[in-house]
Formats: structure tokens, sequence, C-alpha cells
């Protein structure tokens, strides 16, 4: 079932057009990721939904209510969403409890008294009830600003780059409870990131937004393994453009030699042809070849592994290797089944 | 280099250090002496008043306790309610217009709403009292149109009354609250209103649940500001014959002859201000609602509809036009007509007085403040942060309170001096000090410095302590850090605060009054004199001039405002 249905949202400022024609749909106790590069229009999306911004047109369901359509623009305040921002939010002249009670303003003084202490203890912070904001750390601040939101049981909960402000150390555990906290209370809910790793550990799906059109929704692996577009896939990490032949419809040709084809687009009716595959620094391997004309010039060590440099046709090659190669001769194999050829 | 040559260096380079260290322990010395004298001379008259409110009680002050002590504390603290609650009423709906909101000529009344801090509240009072008075031209049309006969006839407004005074200190008093307020409003966060609304609050809840209380902090230090003013106050209640504590004191000294008695009312004031400047902080350090200044770039925008800006407009016109512009038109009337009656000899004879006294206390209190800064600078210890904080106290004490302050060490010093010259077979010099201009100068100085330390203190602190260190690597003594490097960076701030300081004691009444020599006037005592004697005709010119001259700094400050 459908939690949020986004159909051709534009979003204009000072009439120029900032978003055109978007379509996004979330399912009930999904979490989906608007991800992309800064200023793309990942907040402006997120605001458009949650009723923030003027000039807005096309249609936003959410739940079973209609909240903007040609006829109906309905104001943030009946949207039934919950907002959780960078900066948390919180309103620093109330305290914790309060700041959890503020959106409960329609219950009686003992159901919302009940409700807060519910929700601090699912996060187990009912110790600090009547701590002000400054006095919590950041990542508490954050928890407390998630439950605020859920206190009042929003149809689907928005993250503006939530965790960006979080201690790196920290980020991803809290990640993972949050998540954790959301599959068991099967909250959904529309994370607005930059961040690939926050965008891969915290959501189901991801939609990649680039200049305020999403170029592809799928889940991270899908991604990754098979991005929809060159942008993508250079977007999710650095590698190398290779051309390649089709030799048959699971071999391709490669500079590096064969390699096998897995993805699931046919490439029976392309054989012969020539496309482009996009491979990534650890799906190379090395080894020390006396013969060969490939010399690693340069490396760095990075902890786990080994980043090492190669010249190949006017074009620098980056490997991650286990062991240090350094201005050894080597030969240059491809240790991956290849999952997307991208045809001109 | 031969090691000889080595060693010779070496000595040198260490004696050098130790005369330099020794220079700088002395330049310390001083600089610590220095601050601690100048701590003396700032805290001078309140220590006076402590001590002469010490001394038995007189006769005078036995029959105001016994009789009309008790109204007077009642309408001071009746009158800092009744300004309080309106300039509440007035400066927080504009500031949060001018903040959030999005209307037409919203531009012009951002800067214009804070004309009316060039314009002293007695002025406002003389030309309202003109207006609305039973002979003003109100209720003489009123009497013409309706045919009635006297003031029995009807009912009409007593301006010349507590709530007069009320309204007509509120109406220059608000720019206090709509200045620090609306930068309160501009530093929230918007994300707090965005997610307020999502929790189901209109924009109108928004404004009473979330903007007011975030911005409690600027509204409580503003209305403080605002409570210590109207306390201070002393022509527009005297012009209404309103009696407050500061009349009293007035009374008490220029009636009576009796400094003792008039320290007692006085230290009964000031005390009443420190109790209420400690709820202040105490309220102020309660809840810590500071926004990160990093993260509240994004700033929320209300578009107002066509209706909505209408309203917006009017409220802030009708603000404009009551506490600003038709003072100014009534005042400008009257200078124009009058003008060959005003402008003389003595008119130019005061307004010299008026600007060389505002000038030298501009140049002591600015001087005094960097000393003081600059030791604090340097030495950050308990002594120096105490003499700021004593130096800063002078703008609580109202002026009549400070005129009385600065006359008693001053009386003393000139029989000292009189005594002196008596027993050096020489003629006595007379009030040297207490009966020249010199006094006036000295109860500005240390009641306006606070405004110089707020500025300049704030400017210092954005100086990187980096940067004296730099400066002390690369050889240069205290005095060139201050001068090449302090100084060039925190002028501007010196500039505003000077022009500030400049303005605020051309305005200044009550010490004036209380302090000028025989036959010595400024142009506000001028006006004052004129008005209270019903010739609010002659003192307009004076009155005009009094507000030109309070233009300038809130043009200077505005541009630099547009500038940044």
């Amino acid at each position: 079932m459908s939690v949020l249905s986004v159909n051709n949202l534009s979003v204009s400022y000072q009439d120029k057009n900032i978003i055109s024609n978007l379509n996004l749909e979330v399912q009930h106790g999904e979490i989906v990721a608007l991800f992309g590069a800064s200023g793309g229009g990942k907040s402006t999306i997120l605001k458009a939904i949650a009723g923030l911004l003027e000039q807005v047109t096309g249609k936003v369901k959410i739940g079973e209510q209609q909240v903007l359509s040609a006829k109906i623009n309905l104001p943030a305040e009946k949207r039934h969403t919950g907002l959780i921002f960078q900066d948390y939010a919180l309103f620093p002249h109330l305290t914790v409890a309060e700041n959890v009670a503020f959106g409960l303003q329609k219950l009686s003084r003992d159901e919302r008294v009940q409700k807060v202490t519910e929700m601090l203890a699912l996060i187990k912070m009912a110790d600090y009830a009547q701590h002000y904001p400054h006095q919590l750390s950041g990542g508490q601040q954050q928890r407390i600003a998630i439950v605020r939101a859920l206190a009042c049981q929003p149809t689907i909960l928005l993250f503006d780059e939530a965790f960006s402000n979080i201690d790196p150390k920290l980020r991803f555990e809290l990640i993972t409870d949050i998540r954790n906290l959301l599959k068991s209370q099967k909250i959904s809910a529309l994370f607005v990131t930059h961040n690939q790793d926050e965008a891969f550990a915290f959501c189901d799906r991801i939609a990649v937004v680039n200049q305020g059109r999403i170029e592809q929704v799928d889940t991270p692996a899908q991604l990754f393994n098979a991005p929809a577009t060159q942008y993508i896939a250079e977007f999710l990490g650095e590698g190398l453009w290779l051309q390649s032949r089709i030799k048959s419809a699971n071999v391709l040709a490669t500079p590096f030699g064969e390699a096998d084809y897995l993805g699931k687009q046919c490439l029976s009716e392309f054989i012969g042809k020539t496309g482009l595959i996009y491979l990534r620094p650890h799906q190379f391997t090395l080894a020390a070849d006396a013969n060969s004309k490939l010399q690693v010039h340069n490396e760095r060590f990075i902890g786990e592994c080994y980043e090492s440099l190669l010249q190949w046709q006017q074009q620098s090659i980056k490997v991650k290797t286990p062991t240090s190669f350094l201005h050894q001769t080597v030969s240059l194999n491809i240790n991956t089944q290849i999952t997307k050829v991208f045809f001109e | 280099m031969s090691s000889v040559s080595q060693t010779n260096v070496q000595q040198q380079t260490g004696k050098s250090l130790v005369a330099s260290l020794f220079s700088a322990c002395k330049q310390l010395k001083k600089i610590h002496v220095s601050t601690l004298l100048l701590a003396l001379i700032l805290a001078a008259p309140l220590i006076s008043i402590s001590i002469e409110a010490f001394a038995p009680n007189s006769d005078t002050f036995a029959h105001i306790q016994q009789t009309v002590l008790a109204d007077y504390v009642i309408n001071t603290c009746l009158l800092a309610l009744g300004v309080s609650i309106l300039v509440i009423s007035i400066g927080v709906p504009l500031a949060w217009l001018i903040a959030i909101c999005d209307f037409r000529f919203k531009g012009f009344f951002q800067w214009a709403l804070v004309l009316p801090l060039a314009m002293p509240a007695y002025i406002v009072a003389y030309t309202y009292t003109d207006l609305f008075d039973y002979a003003g031209p109100i209720q003489t049309n009123l009497r013409n149109w309706f045919g009635w006969q006297s003031a029995t006839d009807y009912y009409f407004f007593d301006i010349r009354s507590l709530p007069g005074a009320i309204i007509v200190l509120a109406l220059v008093l608000y720019p206090y609250v709509y200045l620090m307020v609306r930068a309160g409003f501009l530093e929230q966060q918007a994300n707090l209103t965005h997610v307020a609304r999502t929790m189901g609050y209109s924009p109108t809840k928004c404004f009473f649940k979330v903007s007011v209380p975030v911005a409690r902090n600027a509204i409580i230090a503003s209305t403080a500001l605002v409570l210590m003013e109207s306390i201070a106050d002393f022509a527009t209640v005297k012009y209404f014959a309103v009696s407050t504590l500061t009349t009293a004191i007035y009374d008490t000294w220029l009636g009576y002859y009796d400094l003792a008695a008039a320290a007692k009312l006085s230290i009964i004031m000031v005390a009443g201000i420190f109790i209420l400047l400690y709820f202040e902080r105490l309220q102020n350090g309660k809840k810590q609602t500071h926004n990160d200044a990093k993260l509240s770039a994004q700033k929320l925008v209300y578009q107002l509809n066509k209706k909505q800006s209408f309203a917006a407009f009017c409220f802030c016109s009708l603000i404009l036009l009551v506490s600003f512009v038709a003072p100014l038109i009534i005042l400008a009337d009257y200078a124009i007509d009058y003008f060959s009656q005003a402008w003389n000899d003595k008119l130019l004879q005061f307004t010299l007085n008026s600007l060389i006294i505002a000038a030298l206390t501009a140049i002591i209190a600015i001087v005094f403040s960097l000393l003081l800064n600059f030791s604090l600078r340097i030495k950050p210890n308990k002594l120096h942060k105490s003499s700021l904080k004593v130096a800063s106290s002078g703008y609580a004490i109202p002026g009549t309170v400070m005129a009385i302050g600065v006359l008693i060490p001053l009386a003393f010093l000139d029989n000292q001096i009189n005594a002196l010259a008596e027993s050096l077979n020489l003629s006595a010099p007379g009030l040297l000090l207490s009966g020249s201009f010199i006094a006036i100068v000295l109860a500005h100085s240390i009641r306006f410095i606070a405004i110089a330390n707020k500025g300049i203190e704030a400017s210092y602190s954005k100086v990187s302590p980096s940067l004296d260190m730099v400066a002390k690597t690369m050889g240069q003594t205290s005095f060139n850090i201050f001068r090449k490097v302090h100084f060039a960076l925190i002028r501007k701030s010196v500039l505003v605060a000077g022009l500030l300081i400049f303005v605020e004691s051309m305005k200044e009444l009550p010490a004036a009054l209380l302090l000028r020599p025989f036959d010595y006037q400024t142009l506000p005592t001028y006006v004052f004199q004129y008005a209270s004697t019903e010739q609010l005709e002659i003192a307009a010119l004076g009155a005009i001039i009094i507000v030109v001259v309070g233009l300038i700094p809130l043009i200077v400050i505005n541009r630099s405002i547009e500038k940044n």
C-alpha cells in the first residue's frame, strides 16, 4: 500500500523551475532516500511534500488524503507529516518532555504524560525528560526530534539530512537504532541525504536526484551494481570507463581480458557491438608480472588495503590491493562479473 | 659565526629579553593601577550616594517618608509597568512583521521605525501636550464643532497624567524592543516553525508558541532596558506633574538642598534597578535559547496577502506617525513660524555648550572604555573583569541620581581645594569642579560609558587572541598591539559607540539640570525651561536641533548594517 504518492510535482521559485514533473512512491513501512549532490533540489522536494513551500504544482497524496492537486493545497499543519532536520530543531525553551508533548495539544494532560513516557522509553531516554536540549548530545537531540515527530503519529516521516550533524563514530549506531525503531513501528520515511553511506545504511530504496529530476529508484545493491545512467554510476563512486566488445550474451571482451556478464539486460542483440562498462577500484586485481608494461607508479596505504595507481593509455587506473606493488610491473585483471553495459 | 660572538649575541638577547620583560611588567603594573583608578572614579557616584544615604535621617526625609514616599514608589512602579506592557505590545508585533513577513514598504519601515530613538521623550511630551491640552487645536476644534463651552461639558483624555506619561514614554522607547526582538526573530531557525507547522500549528499559533518564547531573552533584555529608561525619566514625568522618585530627588535637592535625603531616595531607586537587573540576568540565564548561527542561515518568510499587507502597512505607519512624524511636524511648524524669535545668539551658545559637553563626554567615555577593555584583553583577571562590570553599571543609574552621586565627591574635592588654597594664603577658587560644566561631563561619561563598553567588548571578542600572540612574537609592545591591531580592527565600533554617546549626551536633561553652573544652559535645559513655561514655540527650534543631531548615528548605523 502506498503511503506517499507524488505525481508530476513541480516547484518554481521566482519564475524559475527548480523541480519539474517529479514522480515518487513510498510504500507502507518503507524507508526511501532522496539521494543526490548538494543543491540538486532534494530538500525542496521534501518541503514541497510537507507543504512548506509556495508555487508548488502537481499531485501529492499522503496516506489516504490528497494534500495537493489542482484544487487542493493543504497547509503543512494538515498534512500529517513529521519533519526531522539536521539541526534537530528542538525548541530550546522547552524541556525534552515538553518538546515531545508539543504536538499533542489535542490529548488530555494524562494522555499526554503517558504518550511522552512511552516515547522516551522507546529511545531509552526517560531519565532526560526534564533536561533542556542544550544539555544533550547531538545524537540524543536527534533521537528526541524523532520521537517528537513519532508522537504525533504522522503518516510519513521526512528526514532532511538528519544525521549529518552527528559525530561520524556515533552516526551509524544512531542510524541502525532509528532504522530498527521505524521498522518496529512500521513507519514510512523519506530521507534526504547527500551521503551515500547514510543512504545505503538507512534506506530500503534510493531515489537518485539530479537537477530536480529522479534518475533512478532502486535498492542500494541494484543501484550500485546496475546504475541506470552514467551519472549514477560515477556519482556512486570513482571508477574507470572501459570500452568492451560484446562477444556473446554472457561474455565481454575488455582491454584486460574477458569478463562474464550477469546483468538483467539481454545482450544477444548487441553481439559484436561495443559498449561501455564502469569498473571500480575493488573490481580489479593486480599480480606481479615482469613482462607487463603496466607499472604501479604511486601508492597510498588507506588502512584496510593499498590504493595503487597505474597509468594506462593516458588514463589513471586506481586499484585496491591487499599488498604493496609500488614501482613493480604488474598485470591487471577484472575480478568481478559485469552487471551493466552502457550503449551510446 | 664564532663561538665568542655567538655567546655575545646570546648574552645581549638574554639581556634585552630581561629588559623587555621588565618593561612589560612595568607596563602591566601601570595598566593595573590605572584600571583600578578608573574603576574607582566610575564607582565614585554610587559609593558617595551609599555613604551619604547612611547619614542619620533628616527632617526632610522623615517628612517625605511619612507623607509621599509611598506615592513616589507606587507611581514609579506603575509607570515602569505600564511602559513595559505598551512597548511589548508595540515592539514585538512590529519586530515580527519586519523580521518574518514580506509586505510592501517593509524595507522603508525596517529603518524608519527606529527613528523615534532620536526623539527625546520630553519633546514628544511637549508636542502632544500642545496638541491635546485644553487650549490645544484638537480640543479647541472639538469645542467649536460641538458647541461645548467648557471642560465640564465633555470628557477628554488628560495627557498630563500617569497614563499620558506611559504612552509618551512607550512611543519613544519601543524601538529598543523592536530592534532587539527583531534581531532575535532573525536569528531563529526557520526549521523550528517548520516543525511546529507539521505538528498542526497554524502560523499565528507558531508566533505565540514558538517565535515569541524562543525570542524570550531578547524580549526580557529589551524590556529591562525600557524599564530602566522609564524609571530614570525625569523631564516627561516632571512636565506631566507625575510624582516619581526622579522628580522627588530633583525637588529634594533643588527645593530643600538636602543632599542626604536626595541620596536616600537615590539609593532606594538604585536598589530597585539593581534588583530588576538581577532578575533579568537570572531569567536570561535560566533557559538557554540560543541558536547555532551557522545553522540559522535559512530564514522564515511569510508572504502576506493583499489584506494582510495593508494591515501591516497601516500598523507600521500609525506607530511611525504618532511616535516621530507628528511631533516632528508640530515642532517644524513652530520652528518656522517663530524662527526669528528663537534663532539668536543665546540659542547658538547653548547649542555650542551642548556640543562641547557631548563631544567631551564621548571622548572621555571612549578612552576610559578602551583602556578598561584593553586591560581585560591583555590580563583577563578578576580585577579587570570587575572594573568593566562597575563601569557598565553606570547606565542603570538614572541621570538625577548620577547628578547627586557626582555632586557629593566633587563638592568634597572643591572643599579640600579651597581649604588648601586658604592654608596657602591664596584666594579660594570656589566651586571649581562641582560648579562648572566638568561635573556634567563627568556625570554623562559615567552614565554612558556602558554604551561604549558594550560595543567595544563585542567587537573585541571578535578579534582572535592569536593575532595578539603573532604580534607579540614579532616584537610588538602592548601599546603597539593596541594601536596597530586592536584599534584598527575595532575602530568602526568605537566610532558608532562614540556617536551614540554623543547623541545620548546631547539629549540628557536631568544631570545637566541639576549640575549646570549658574546662568549656564545646554540645549535640553533651554528647551525644558521654555516648554515648561508653555512656550513650546520658542523651544521648538532647539528641540529640532536635538532631534536632527540624534538622527546622525541612526543613519550611520543603518548604513553600516545595510553594507554588512
